[in-house]
């Protein structure tokens, strides 16, 4: 005699543990420490939104030019300081009559990023290739000007979130193939290289960037012979990039050393040479696994970006800084406002970062569908 | 008679101060099928292993199709891509689908055009019976599923000489026979193999000759029914006793 086995049905889930009111039930009421723990933080975020919008609107002033506008009884943000210098935290001293020419390498750079970080728009190749080689030259050209008919514009001029996005996007994009590169040089079996890598690395990683700016801007030019000098934005992008690169050639490492041994042997087993197994084994997976340190990287050098202000370069932060001597806009709230202008600029561009990463480690996830 | 494709004569290794090849002789003739057995630490899979020099020997030469592997070996991928390899742990690439691990060293090393390196892997994942998972990730696939796409990605390369280094060691007693018979379907058909395995069954059903290997020696070698049926050896009947 045999018996045939049927597995049983599935039955949906118990109402309680599902839908909105589950959710609540487990997550904010199971216990009566729940409870008050729920109600305490209902409170603390109440009192915290009602400060921030009795400031940031009920009590702001919108309108006004100069200071007369911030010097109500109750007095909350002094938003006409931020009107009356935008221009000046968005573009520095660039002289207003050649704004125009930011506003286009602005412009070209987000008509060029944007079909290059959305995963269905196809020419990639092209699309790289454009914002890596034409773009930058272009951008130079057009944001120094001195060719072209177009009038030179010193980088002592420029400031702002201009100089700051230049400091940062170059050192974001520098920083990630010569992080790689220090990466696979520290883990080379060539001991030269090694030992040039890992001295690189331990040099640029042991030092605060401040003093690296202070060399690039100052020591920098002692070694150079007389009549030799080169830009000193041009110096700092330098020392911020090799900086940062020290600090990505170990976030890579880290990528690196996770990666089974057996799959540099199934690699090197099919035939794939030393370039190969990297490029089409090796990086994409440590790649993909130190997204979040890659990002967390490049975030610390969007705002490491600030310390340029400490050789004489304007940055965002520093231009917001620099216009709160103006006598005409001295209020109590000025510098707040100032510092939250500037905080709010910094945190989009880092918060943007950030989604962004997550949704490319989500992409990227091949361990089911 | 035909020059045996690989040779191995007075091969010895050390890892550090540890000598884990012996004096190793060894000659696979074309077409030949070769079980490697032991017990664990013999020094069977680094045997193997030295044989696409993912293991480097110190003494002895080892032939492979008449050219010498050794230091001196000018182009080691040139060699390695005429053999495949199965690695106990599968060792797919997680990143790829399973076409695109099968049809990347077809079109990375030989240089073949995407389309028919596409068409050499889809062939090759018909013949391992998954044809219809070419588009899954590895982490998708069962156990002996991903250990028939390693075999199927090693094929691709069209290899002179297939080595198996312990293929159902990892897997699931339920998968081991889908693999298994991948390989005694291989075999049938006339592929060098040189498998190191404890599958006993598989060793009298396909192999020409069974090697016994203990602390980097090979102790003894036989056809199968003479191997199994009459050991020479005393170490070897042991062993044959506690895995039969």
């Amino acid at each position: 005699m045999s018996a045939t086995w049927q597995p049983k049905p599935a039955r949906p889930a118990p109402t309680h543990v599902v839908g909105v009111w589950g959710w609540m039930r487990q997550n904010l009421f199971a216990t009566p420490g729940d409870v008050l723990l729920t109600i305490i933080a209902a409170l603390a975020l109440y009192y915290t939104i009602d400060v921030v919008f009795h400031w940031a609107i009920i009590d702001a002033s919108f309108s006004g030019t100069d200071r007369t506008a911030c010097l109500k009884e109750v007095q909350g943000a002094c938003w006409p300081f931020i009107e009356a210098k935008f221009g000046q935290f968005i573009y520095g001293r660039y002289p207003e009559a050649e704004r125009w020419r930011v506003d286009l390498v602005y412009l070209i750079g987000f008509v060029g990023l944007v079909p290059l970080l959305v995963p269905q728009i196809g020419w990639k190749r092209a699309n790289v290739i454009f914002m890596l080689g034409p773009f930058p030259i272009f951008a130079f050209l057009m944001l120094t000007g001195g060719a072209f008919g177009l009038v030179a514009v010193e980088t002592t001029d420029w400031g702002g979130l201009l100089v700051t996005l230049v400091v940062a996007i170059t050192g974001i994009v520098a920083s990630l193939p010569l992080g790689i590169l220090l990466a696979l040089g520290r883990r080379s079996e060539m001991s030269i290289v090694r030992s040039l890598c890992i001295g690189f690395i331990e040099i640029f990683r042991g030092v605060p960037l401040i003093t690296v700016l202070f060399m690039a801007s100052v020591m920098l030019p002692l070694f150079l012979p007389d009549g030799v000098n080169f830009d000193k934005l041009m110096r700092c992008l330098i020392g911020v990039a090799l900086f940062s690169s020290a600090y990505m050639a170990e976030v890579i490492r880290g990528g690196l050393q996770a990666i089974p041994k057996g799959q540099y042997e199934a690699a090197a087993a099919l035939g794939l040479g030393y370039w190969r197994v990297t490029g089409l084994v090796v990086l994409p997976q440590a790649l993909k696994m130190t997204i979040p340190g890659i990002v967390n990287t490049f975030i610390g050098l969007f705002k490491d970006t600030t310390l340029v202000l400490i050789v004489g370069l304007f940055d965002l932060l520093g231009i917001v800084q620099f216009h709160f001597t103006d006598a005409s806009w001295a209020t109590p709230e000025t510098h707040i406002t100032g510092y939250v202008f500037a905080a709010f600029v910094f945190w989009v561009f880092c918060f943007a970062m950030s989604r962004y990463s997550i949704f490319m480690e989500n992409r990227l996830s091949t361990d089911r569908d | 008679m035909a020059q045996p494709i690989v040779q191995i004569r007075q091969l010895n290794k050390w890892y550090g101060n540890f000598h884990v090849l012996r004096d190793i002789d060894l000659d696979v003739a074309q077409g030949e099928k070769i079980v490697i057995c032991g017990p664990s630490g013999s020094g069977k899979s680094t045997l193997i292993r030295c044989i696409n020099r993912l293991e480097e020997h110190q003494e002895g030469t080892l032939m492979f199709d008449g050219e010498e592997i050794g230091d001196g070996t000018k182009s080691l991928e040139d060699v390695r891509k005429n053999i495949g390899m199965v690695f106990q742990q599968f060792n797919l690439f997680p990143h790829m689908t399973v076409l695109e691990n099968c049809a990347l060293a077809p079109m990375w090393v030989l240089q073949m055009p995407k389309a028919e390196a596409e068409a050499v892997a889809r062939k090759f994942l018909e013949r391992v019976r998954i044809p219809d998972q070419a588009d899954k990730y590895p982490g998708q696939l069962s156990g002996g599923q991903q250990q028939r796409v390693a075999i199927a990605r090693a094929l691709c390369m069209n290899p002179k000489v297939m080595l198996f280094d312990e293929p159902t060691s990892a897997l699931d007693p339920e998968m081991i026979k889908e693999v298994l018979d991948v390989m005694v379907e291989l075999g049938d058909e006339g592929m060098t193999m040189v498998c190191v395995t404890h599958e006993m069954g598989f060793a009298r059903q396909v192999a020409d000759r069974v090697i016994f290997m203990d602390a980097g020696e090979i102790v003894e070698q036989n056809n199968p029914e003479a191997f199994f049926a009459n050991p020479q050896n005393e170490r070897t009947k042991l062993f044959l006793s506690q895995v039969l």
